[in-house]
């Protein structure tokens, strides 16, 4: 296995900390070489959030491309053809290229440093599962330049709009799709075994922390849903290609089955994306309130609870399908039953701050953000649990508010904030104080701008994914898309922050924050290429 | 412990779980296959999703009820690149439940070529389609017709008593879809014949 071969350290890099010296003498490679051949978690950690960014970027500009477009009533920039693209484009973007990678970079960079590892288990494979991404995205951006245009029929890709009545490019989109979640896969089972085989000796399970212990519980999601979904892609593949009728009435097929598999998988997709923030988050408020975290084996079970029912709920995504009422009354309930588990988070997180001696660096201030804002979004989902109401509720504005809070001031909020609280580990430096703190105003004014407006327009009636809408909706519009805007100019200053922090700035002690206690905080800031190559002695501190 | 021991015990136990995790991911790809017919059984058991039998089934006898009436609707409809015309004889019938009723729709292929076509049913509401029994339907089969020739075929149904009382109205759609003969060969749910399993 590729574990056999140790990383080779380099000379410009090792600190006295990295063992296995006796390798030195293996020239490395260098430039562009050096980033494709790596196996080093670090390394790689960092090429899958350099990727990401970039892709929140691009998935970004086609959101502009929505907003600009919803700006007035009426069509002026663009064909209602290349809106389609933009709003499906956009989400695919976000999903599977920012938010997913963006996550599973942090576990790369992050998991063995918490856990006490020297790398991940399978390095050679982590270095695939990352090109797999950029060949995966690149296919994807490619249809766009197809002729007949990209997918057009919504990230949730229902047949038969996808496979019927869908561009010829939809192959392309079906073998990209695939390729991204091969790569998701294979990080996943990476995890799963670096986490349970590497940590150090006298960490149990219950010792690990709350980040290690929510992508375990992710990396598990991961293994047993993106298989659902290459199924229910490869499903289209043959009803588009081969002549079957999995999704074709006419030959005996059904097009809700297609709904159904999908939210089989994509319910606990919606989780894939937002249990890791509640491990970063779990993190950040007890380094910032310098009091242990209130309720840690709660948050555990409570993020087991999430997962497990997270393959209960999916049909209430389908409430208007025609469902009997008896499944109606089913997916209503347990959707609800969600609420608890996640209420248990969120008053273990106020519970931790509770007179604990609180700050508000930058990571305070967006994990702050994050608690307040994702309650707001978890608000309007139990709204939407409602089955009745949300015979009024669906395909508006207001589901578009409820995932985009769930997603934007909570997921990207979470990784921002992990950003900010590791930066000093990756970089060495601290990040500009005033311009993180204008990151963060920026941002959380333009989120709320944009989308809390949503809510109001979707209440009204307002339908998603349609490029003109009647003029009562105008003002609220108006107001979301001087927010996207906004909040799309102030993500250039993260970017800013990231350079000027990489670049230099204050230095950074090995532990950056006064009241950080895991183990990534006891390896000298910047991290060396490898740590751990010893296993550090482990003694439970909290918990 | 040594070192070199830990580190050989640390990549056994990579190595199980690996294969432990591939396992679970190749169990979960056959799932979501074997989703399919599951939801077809399901489907035809509880009778979700307005899906009824796709053979002849037996007429039930019993007594008919005369002390309510139900309003059958009929719905006809081409789709879209195909030439025909799928028609019935009356829009909708009032019934008696347990009473076995006939109605004849009318098939014309208005192209010039010869072309198959099958109508697919579908019953609203889906609570009813159990109570549904098909004696004899065009929909079991597909239908072939050369240019030009028009075909009357008969539909002969019954609404079993248990019915339940809250049904007013049950509509039956019948949707017309073009059939390759290619196509319908591969088809992963190839329509019953009559008398399969009856």
């Amino acid at each position: 296995m590729a574990s056999t071969l140790p990383p080779k350290p380099t000379p410009e890099h090792s600190t006295a900390t990295a063992g296995g010296m006796a390798e030195v003498g293996h020239a490395r490679p260098r430039g562009l070489m050096r980033w494709l051949l790596t196996t080093n978690h670090k390394e790689i950690g960092s090429l899958y959030l350099i990727f990401s960014l970039s892709m929140f970027f691009i998935g970004g500009i086609f959101a502009l491309v929505v907003r600009a477009e919803l700006f007035q009533p009426g069509l002026q920039l663009v064909q209602p053809e290349f809106f389609n693209q933009m709003t499906t484009m956009h989400g695919l973007i976000m999903v599977f290229g920012a938010i997913m990678p963006a996550f599973v970079g942090l576990a790369n960079w992050m998991v063995p440093l918490q856990i006490g590892a020297p790398d991940m288990a399978l390095p050679r494979l982590n270095n695939f599962s990352f090109w797999l991404l950029p060949v995966a995205f690149a296919l994807l951006l490619s249809t766009l330049l197809m002729p007949g245009g990209g997918p057009n029929f919504g990230w949730t890709f229902y047949a038969p709009l996808s496979t019927t009545y869908a561009p010829p490019s939809t192959t392309f989109f079906i073998l990209s799709l695939h390729i991204a979640g091969i790569s998701s896969i294979l990080g996943a089972i990476n995890i799963i075994a670096t986490i349970l085989n590497l940590r150090a000796p006298g960490m149990r399970m219950m010792d690990m922390p709350l980040f290690v212990w929510t992508w375990l519980i992710t990396a598990f999601l991961l293994i047993a849903v993106m298989p659902v979904l290459a199924g229910v892609i490869t499903m289209m593949l043959m009803d588009i290609n081969f002549g079957t009728s999995f999704f074709n009435a006419a030959g005996g097929g059904d097009p809700v089955l297609f709904q159904h598999l999908f939210w089989f998988f994509g319910h606990p997709e919606v989780y894939i994306m937002i249990l890791p923030a509640f491990g970063i988050v779990s993190a950040i408020i007890p380094t910032f309130s310098r009091k242990r975290l209130f309720g840690y084996a709660s948050m555990v079970y409570a993020t087991a609870a999430i997962a497990i029912l997270s393959f209960l709920v999916w049909a209430h995504h389908m409430f208007v399908v025609g469902l009997p009422l008896v499944a109606e009354l089913f997916f209503m309930y347990t959707t609800m039953l969600i609420a608890v588990p996640t209420g248990v988070k969120v008053f273990n997180w106020v519970a931790t701050m509770f007179r604990g001696s609180i700050s508000f660096e930058p990571p305070m201030l967006f994990a702050l953000a994050f608690v307040v804002q994702f309650t707001v979004g978890g608000f309007s989902g139990l709204m939407l649990a409602i089955s009745p109401a949300d015979f009024q509720y669906h395909d508006t504005y207001f589901v578009v508010a409820h995932f985009h809070y769930v997603l934007v001031p909570g997921a990207l909020f979470a990784i921002l904030a992990g950003a900010y609280y590791w930066l000093p580990k990756w970089t060495g430096h601290y990040p500009h104080l005033r311009l993180s703190q204008w990151h963060f105003w920026l941002s959380v004014i333009g989120v709320n701008l944009t989308f809390f407006p949503m809510h109001f327009s979707g209440l009204a009636g307002m339908p998603r994914r349609i490029p003109d809408y009647a003029l009562q909706f105008a003002d609220f519009n108006v107001a979301s898309s001087l927010g996207a805007f906004l909040f799309g100019a102030s993500q250039l200053l993260f970017v800013l922050v990231i350079i000027k922090c990489v670049r230099g700035g204050e230095k950074a002690p090995a532990k950056a924050w006064e009241g950080a206690e895991d183990l990534e905080w006891s390896v000298p800031s910047p991290a060396p290429l490898h740590t751990f190559e010893t296993p550090p002695d482990f003694h439970p501190h909290r918990h | 412990m040594s070192r070199q021991e830990q580190q050989a015990r640390g990549r056994e136990g990579v190595r199980r779980t690996v294969s432990r995790t591939l396992v679970v991911l190749a169990g979960m790809f056959a799932f979501a296959f074997a989703l399919v017919p599951l939801y077809d059984v399901f489907c035809e058991v509880t009778g979700l999703n307005g899906k009824t039998s796709n053979s002849a089934q037996m007429l039930v006898h019993e007594e008919v009820d005369t002390s309510r009436m139900v309003t059958v609707q009929f719905i006809t409809r081409a789709s879209a690149g195909l030439p025909w015309e799928l028609d019935v004889q009356t829009r909708q019938v009032r019934v008696h439940p347990g009473q076995s009723n006939e109605v004849f729709f009318t098939f014309r292929n208005r192209g010039g070529d010869a072309s198959q076509a099958r109508a697919v049913p579908s019953v609203s509401p889906s609570e009813a389609s159990v109570h549904l029994r098909k004696l004899s339907c065009f929909c079991f089969q597909e239908q072939r017709l050369e240019g030009g020739e028009r075909l009357e075929a008969p539909l002969v149904f019954q609404l079993t008593r248990d019915l339940p009382a809250d049904i007013k109205t049950v509509t039956l759609v019948y949707t017309l879809y073009p059939v390759q003969p290619a196509q319908a060969a591969v088809s992963p749910r190839r329509p019953r014949k009559e008398g399969d399993s009856a």
